[in-house]
C-alpha cells in the first residue's frame, strides 16, 4: 500500500490529506486543471452523485462553480469559489464560498519526486468553531451535509448491526 | 438489511429536505437541547418543533429522552465517534478520488509515450 490516502487534522482549525499519484506533477497538475479531465475523477462513482456542470476559469483571481445531483435530492447542489493562487505545476489554492463565512481555504501542493507526485491537500477554516461544525453537521466539504449525513447514517446502522 | 437501509435512506432525505430540520441538526451538533429550547430558537410552536423533531427521528437522526417534564434531543450519531468516523469518511472520499485520478494522470502518461512514437516515427 504505498500509495495510502492519509488525513490528519493538523491543529485545531486545518485537515490535511496525503497521498502520492503515480505520475510527474505536471500531468498530475493538468488533470486538476483542465476541467474535462477534472471532471472524472472528483466525484466518486460509487457516491450515486452526478457532476452536472462544472465551470473552472483556472488563474489566480479567477473562480469556479460545480453542480452536483444525487437521485435521491430534488435539488441540484452548487459549489464555488475562487482561486486564490494558480501556480502550475505546484500550487493551487481556493476558496470554499458556498457555507458562507465559515467555508475552508484549500491549498493542494504537487511535489515532484523522480516521477511520483507527493499531493498534500489542506483545508483551512477560518477558526476551530468552524471546523468543529462542519464535522458535526456531516459535510466533508465536497458533497453537501445531506449526502454525508447520509452516509454517517449508514455507517451508522451498520455498526449496530442494521438494529 | 438493504431494503431496511434504503427505507431509512429516504426517510433521512424527506427529513434533510427541510431547512428547519437542517437547522435543528446543525444546533443538536453543537450541544443537546429540550424540545422548547428548540421551539424558542427557531420561533416556532411547541407543536410545530415537536413535529420536526418526530420526523428527524422516525429517520434516526435524532433520538429524544424524556426526563420527568423535558424532553431533550441529540444527535442520533454517538458523539465521541463523530470526529473519527467523520475524518474517516473524508478519507475515504479522498481515497476514491485519489484512485480516479491514478488511472486518468496513467492515461495521460500513456498518451505522452505514443505521441512521442508518432513524433519519431
Amino acid at each position: 500500500m504505498t500509495n495510502r490516502t492519509t488525513v490528519e487534522r493538523k491543529s485545531e482549525r486545518e485537515l490535511v490529506v496525503t497521498r502520492t499519484v503515480k505520475g510527474p506533477a505536471r500531468l498530475v497538475f493538468e488533470a486538476w486543471a483542465r476541467p474535462e479531465l477534472f471532471q472524472r475523477w472528483w466525484v466518486p462513482k460509487s457516491s450515486n452523485v452526478t457532476m452536472l456542470s462544472c465551470e473552472m476559469d483556472i488563474h489566480t483571481g479567477g473562480s469556479y462553480r460545480l453542480v452536483f445531483q444525487h437521485p435521491a435530492s430534488g435539488q441540484p447542489m452548487a459549489f464555488f469559489g475562487r482561486y486564490l493562487e494558480v501556480t502550475p505545476p505546484s500550487r493551487l489554492v481556493w476558496t470554499n464560498d458556498e457555507s458562507g463565512e465559515g467555508g475552508a481555504v484549500t491549498t493542494v501542493t504537487f511535489e515532484d519526486r523522480g516521477g511520483e507526485t507527493v499531493v498534500v491537500l489542506s483545508d483551512l477554516y477560518p477558526s476551530k468553531q468552524a471546523l468543529d461544525e462542519a464535522i458535526a453537521s456531516g459535510s466533508t466539504s465536497g458533497f453537501g451535509e445531506q449526502f454525508e449525513q447520509l452516509d454517517a447514517l449508514l455507517l451508522a446502522l451498520d455498526a449496530d448491526g442494521g438494529g | 438489511m438493504v431494503q431496511y437501509a434504503q427505507a431509512r435512506f429516504d426517510a433521512s432525505f424527506a427529513a434533510l429536505s427541510d431547512a428547519t430540520r437542517r437547522g435543528v441538526l446543525e444546533h443538536l451538533g453543537r450541544a443537546d437541547a429540550s424540545i422548547t429550547e428548540l421551539a424558542d430558537k427557531f420561533h416556532m410552536t411547541l407543536t410545530g418543533m415537536k413535529k420536526h423533531v418526530g420526523v428527524l427521528e422516525l429517520a434516526g437522526l435524532v433520538v429524544t429522552q424524556k426526563i420527568g417534564r423535558v424532553r431533550t434531543c441529540r444527535l442520533g450519531l454517538r458523539r465521541l465517534k463523530e470526529e473519527a468516523a467523520w475524518i474517516e469518511r473524508y478519507r475515504q472520499l479522498w481515497e476514491a478520488r485519489f484512485d480516479a485520478l491514478d488511472a486518468v494522470v496513467e492515461e495521460l502518461k500513456q498518451k505522452e509515450k505514443s505521441d512521442a512514437r508518432r513524433k519519431r516515427g
